[in-house]
Parts: structure tokens; sequence; C-alpha cells
């Protein structure tokens, strides 16, 4: 038997359990999702392919401190610029103190790591994962990372989350089935013994398997973390979407069929069409370990890409399992282009993933010195 | 002991009607029809998915079939290592012609010593079965297929094996500013035929099964010539003075994949070998 849904990584965790300084100024009704994308101002000024289509290749980010999902509930989608700037600053704080150089002579962090200092009154959505994500026993001085600093502004205005229905901003709860498999996935996992004794209970991105969290996706999601970079590469009949993270290149096949529902993906198998200047691509065919919060087998994800001008593509997704979510949901984030000269490397995470090999022999070794301290003679 | 003489003899021979086969050029020849050649923007065009045919990807020098690629001696003559018996005739080894021009691979002898040792330790060195990425130019003759996405943008191909992607430039970029398994690539056109300058690589990948190795200092020009609707001509030159003492060159034909859906597969083989890479690290290893 296959053991699935195992492997959630800690980003995505986060992003659930993560309180944040998000500050949307004032309780309110919540927010109905904006209707679709108005046309682009100028469509004809957009850039086109020579088969006559929106040209989206380039080097893309969809970095942002803007959270999957609305932090406080009952708060509106759409937040003041005012607010807006606001985190911005507080993060930029953050990310500044981080910068600092380590002290080579500090001692080993306690038991259980610790939380860094804050800059601010309280933490910032980005502090909270970072504290998740090795930050507490020392991780990474923010010059290693780039989560981005800007707040996700779709068509000017700024968004308190990525997620637009339903109207709170939250995904919908799980189907009593869905909540069923994933308790007995819990069961299943923690009859399997320690989280360090085997490697495939590691989370995907330490194996070198997958970026953090949803980055390829679909969705595609910002991972708060780093290299949140993709390149998209247009044919006729293709449109390839790399991600720089462990790069994995999806490839869309415009007007193509999936196959049969044996055959499954770690992306999912996407398939696209145009509908007037919009690329719409639909991913089926998941696999079983890497799907969205435990949907796999029957999820569906639905993807809108239409650029807007020459240094953007809004996307908006919608995330469908009737046997996994009560109810269909819905994002939007936008795809920056990247600064001219602004290069996409190879992430060649497995070739050189240390990582895994260290957490595991660290593991073994605590093992060995508790065997020893057991038989020492007292 | 009269079997391993006769073995000795049937490499001999195997050798001779190998070199002999080499004087026939690998080219695809005579198959050009120009009309043919399907274009995009005045150029062939090379969108859709390919594979080479061959079997480089376990040696790129003339070779013999034999039992298995890593052996041992035996009593009476050698046989497959402990580690490959299991794997029975489908662990053997094809035979194969070659497709290095003059079958010679102009080593320093520091190279050939290097080569040796890596064919010796095949097991434990080639970066292949660590599933590592494949480097250029082996990516193009490993036995799965590659996909070409091309535009006046850039061009970009994604493997199959390993989940292998290079983004081609269409201009130079300047040197490259990391070094890296797949190298840093750009193109030019000469005349119809794509050119692919690539550099930037690391000194860790191989041309094939057999040993085969290079330096950081390799530069690799890859030439695509169409020369029908379903072929190209695929042409790959070695410059890498620290391992060998002159460029060489191979080439060899890739054919289109032509059945009805053609698509890339998914080889993502990370996870395939995390066994043979972290299983001794589980709590309590298997037996």
């Amino acid at each position: 038997m296959r053991i699935v849904g195992l492997t959630v990584t800690a980003t995505v965790v986060l992003a659930i359990a993560g309180a944040s300084a998000f500050a949307p100024q004032s309780p309110g009704a919540p927010a109905r999702p904006p209707a679709a994308a108005k046309p682009a101002a100028k469509a004809a000024a957009l850039p086109r392919t020579s088969d006559g289509v929106p040209d989206l290749q380039g080097n893309w980010t969809n970095a942002t401190i803007t959270p999957l999902e609305r932090l406080r509930p009952n708060t509106p989608l759409v937040v003041t610029e005012e607010a807006a700037r606001d985190e911005e600053t507080k993060t930029r704080a953050a990310m500044e103190l981080r910068e600092q150089d380590s002290d080579p002579n500090r001692g080993a962090p306690p038991v259980g790591g610790e939380l860094r200092k804050s800059p601010n009154a309280e933490p910032t959505y980005l502090e909270r994962v970072w504290q998740g994500g090795a930050g507490t026993v020392g991780g990474y001085n923010s010059f290693w990372i780039d989560p981005g600093d800007r707040v996700l502004r779709v068509d000017g205005q700024p968004r308190s989350s990525i997620l637009i229905d339903p109207p709170d901003g939250r995904i919908p709860a799980l189907t009593p089935q869905a909540r069923e498999r994933v308790a007995q996935a819990a069961a299943a996992r923690k009859s399997l013994g320690g989280e360090f004794d085997h490697p495939e209970l590691r989370p995907l991105a330490e194996r070198c398997i997958t970026s953090f969290g949803n980055n390829a996706g679909p969705p595609m999601l910002p991972n708060y973390f780093y290299n949140n970079s993709y390149t998209i590469v247009q044919s006729k009949d293709t449109v390839v979407i790399l991600t720089e993270m462990v790069h994995d290149a999806r490839i869309v096949r415009i007007n193509g069929t999936h196959p049969p529902a044996s055959v499954r993906k770690w992306f999912g198998d996407s398939i696209g069409r145009w509908e007037g200047d919009t690329l719409v691509i639909e991913t089926t065919n998941f696999h079983p370990n890497h799907g969205f919060r435990g949907a796999w087998e029957n999820l569906k994800v639905i993807e809108r890409l239409t650029r807007r001008d020459a240094k953007t593509i809004n996307y908006r997704f919608t995330v469908e399992d009737p046997t996994t979510f009560t109810a269909p949901f819905t994002g939007e984030l936008v795809f920056n282009a990247m600064a001219p000269g602004e290069m996409v490397y190879e992430y060649a995470c497995h070739e050189a993933n240390y990582g895994l090999e260290g957490v595991l022999s660290g593991a073994r070794a605590q093992e060995r010195e508790a065997a020893k301290k057991k038989t020492q003679p007292q | 002991m009269r079997w391993v003489s006769v073995m000795q003899m049937s490499v001999v021979a195997g050798v001779a009607a190998a070199t002999f086969a080499l004087v026939s050029s690998p080219r695809v020849e005579g198959q050009a029809r120009p009309g043919a050649i399907p274009r995009l923007n005045g150029k062939p065009n090379l969108n859709g998915l390919w594979q080479a045919i061959n079997s480089a990807h376990w040696d790129i020098q003339a070779h013999s079939a034999k039992a298995a690629l890593a052996m041992r001696p035996g009593p009476v003559v050698p046989v497959p290592a402990k580690e490959v018996i299991a794997f029975g005739a489908v662990g053997s080894v094809p035979s194969g012609l070659g497709v290095v021009e003059g079958d010679e691979l102009p080593y320093t002898p520091e190279g050939l010593k290097k080569k040796r040792e890596n064919q010796a330790n095949w097991l434990t060195r080639d970066p292949e079965i660590k599933c590592y990425l494949p480097g250029v130019p082996r990516a193009t003759y490993m036995p799965f297929p590659f996909q070409i996405t091309q535009s006046p943008a850039a061009t970009f191909i994604a493997y199959e094996y390993a989940g292998a992607v290079r983004h081609i430039y269409p201009k130079d970029p300047g040197p490259a500013q990391i070094d890296s398994w797949m190298g840093m690539s750009y193109s030019t056109w000469e005349g119809d035929t794509f050119v692919v300058h690539t550099s930037g690589f690391n000194d860790q990948t191989w041309f094939d099964r057999a040993g085969n190795h290079h330096s950081e200092k390799m530069k690799v020009t890859e030439r695509f010539t169409m020369v029908g609707a379903d072929h190209i001509d695929y042409e790959a030159t070695i410059d890498d003075p620290v391992t060998f003492t002159r460029p060489w060159k191979m080439s060899m034909p890739l054919y289109r994949r032509v059945e009805k859906n053609a698509q890339l597969g998914q080889f993502k083989c990370v996870e395939f070998v995390t066994e043979l890479m972290y299983g001794h690290l589980r709590k309590e290893p298997l037996k």
C-alpha cells in the first residue's frame, strides 16, 4: 500500500498556523471576489507571438508577502494602500535586522531553538514563516533569502490574501471522507516511526524532489523564502513554465488531452487552450504525494494567465476536488517581470543534498550516544 | 585457457569489425529533402519531441555487446559483478559502432587514467546511477526523449531523464556567472543549422556509462541540422584542453517521436534512488 499525503512542507504548515501583523485596518463585510479581470486597456499593444496569441515569455516572479489565506476572520480582501505600505515597512525592517552578520563566537542555541528578535511590536507574517523554517536554530541571515517585500497588488488593489473566493479568504473545510483520509494517513505515518527514522518521512523539499510548498504548483504559489522565479517559453503547441526551484518544467500541451488516470506526475498533467487573450490551463493526474492539502486523485486545477502589460501577468486559479474540499476555491496573484539581466539559474538540489544526509546521520549519531549513555555505569 | 583465448580473439575481431564499420559515416545521408523541412519565421522548425536511437549512452566509442557493464574475474571467463547479477540479460550491454568521429578520444595521459578508474568504479562513480543531471551532450542520447520548444525569445530543451532542462538564450549573455551541471547555452544560426554554444560546466558529468569524462573548462558546440521533417543531423564538438589534446566531434541522427499523442513523460528519478543513497541512514537499515 502506498502511504499518501505524508509529506507536508514546513512552509505550508506555517502558512496555516501563522498569525500576523498583516493588519487590515477595520473589520468589515467580507469582500466579494472581484469580477474577472477586465480586458487589458489596449489589447492591440500587448506583446504577441507570431501565432497572434499574447506573448507570455520571459522571466517572472510571484514573490509577495501576502499570505495565501486571510489571516483574520471577517477582514476585507482589499486593504488600504497605507496599510499595505505599513506591512512592507515592517517586513523590510525585519529583513534588515536579520541581515546582520552572525556572531562567530556565539554558543549553540538552546534546545528547541530560540526566536529571533523582531523590530516590530507584533512579528510580520514572513517573520512567523521564517521562525518555523529552521529559523529557531539560526537559519539563514536574510542575505540568503529573497522572499519579496511587497504586498500583492492586483490591478492596483492591495490584497490581504491570495484567495479571493470563498469571500472569507480561507480554504473551504475538508469533506468528511477527506478528513477520514487525512486521519488514516496521519495514523499510518505515526506507525512508521519518528520523523528522522526514514528518508521517505522527510519533507519533499528536503529530499530535493520538489520546491517548498507549491512553487511549481499548480497552483503556482510563492514560497515566502527564495527563488520565486519562473521562465516561460512558448511555441504554437506548447507553453513551458519552468520553476527555478528544483528545475521543474511544466509542459503545457495546447489543445492536448490528458493521459489515462494511471499516469501520475508530480505537478499533474497540464493541457491548455486560449480563451481570447487568456491562456487557460487545466491540470489533473496529480501525484499521490504532491497534490494540494491532501487532494490529488480527483484534484483539478484551472489556471488563467492574462498578460496585462509589459511587466505583469495576472494569474487566477481555481482548485476543485469534491472528494476533498466542500467547495472549490479561487485565488489571484500577479507574476511580475524580473528586472532586465536578472537570470534564472540551475537549482541542482539533489546533486548537493548534504542536508538530508546530515539530518539522518545526525539522528543516528544521537541514537548511538543515547545507547552509549544507557550502557555506561552511572 | 582455451575459452579465454577464444574470447580474446572474438574481441579483436569485434574491434576490427567496428573499425571497418566506421568507414561509413553514422550521419544521416541521402535522405535530405529540403522542401520537407518545416519552417518557423524562415528558419527550420525544431519544435517537437526527439530521441537518439543508439547505444552511445552505454559507450560513445565502438564496443561489443557484453554480459554487463560491471564485470569481475570469473573462474573461466569474466562474470557480472555481484551487484548486477540479478538483472540477467536486462543488464547486458548492447553493441554499438560508436558516435565519435574516428572513434578515438584524444585523452591526455591523466585524462585516460581517470577514464579507466571511472570505468573500473562505474557503479559508485557514474552520476547517472545517482540520478544526477546528465550534462551535455550526454542528455541528448540518453535512452529517453527530449522536447525542443523554439521561439525567437528563447529555445528550451526539456529532457525526460531526471527532468533536466536547458534554457538556450538567443544571444550570448557573456561568460557564465556560475558553474552548473547543464552549462549555460546560447544559440546562433549558421544558415539552416541551429548552433548551440555551451560552457560554464562543472567537472562532474560524464559522456556515457563507460567513464568518459571532461573538466570544467569544457566547451560544447552542438549543431542541429534538419535533414527532413522527422530527422535532425546532430553534431557535438567537444573542446576541453584540460582533458583532451585536441577538440573532437561526435555525431548521430535524432529521430522525431512520430506516434500520435507523443509527449514527454516524467522520469523524476531522485525519488527512485532514495534507498540507494540514503538507505544506510535509516534507523534500521534494510537487510
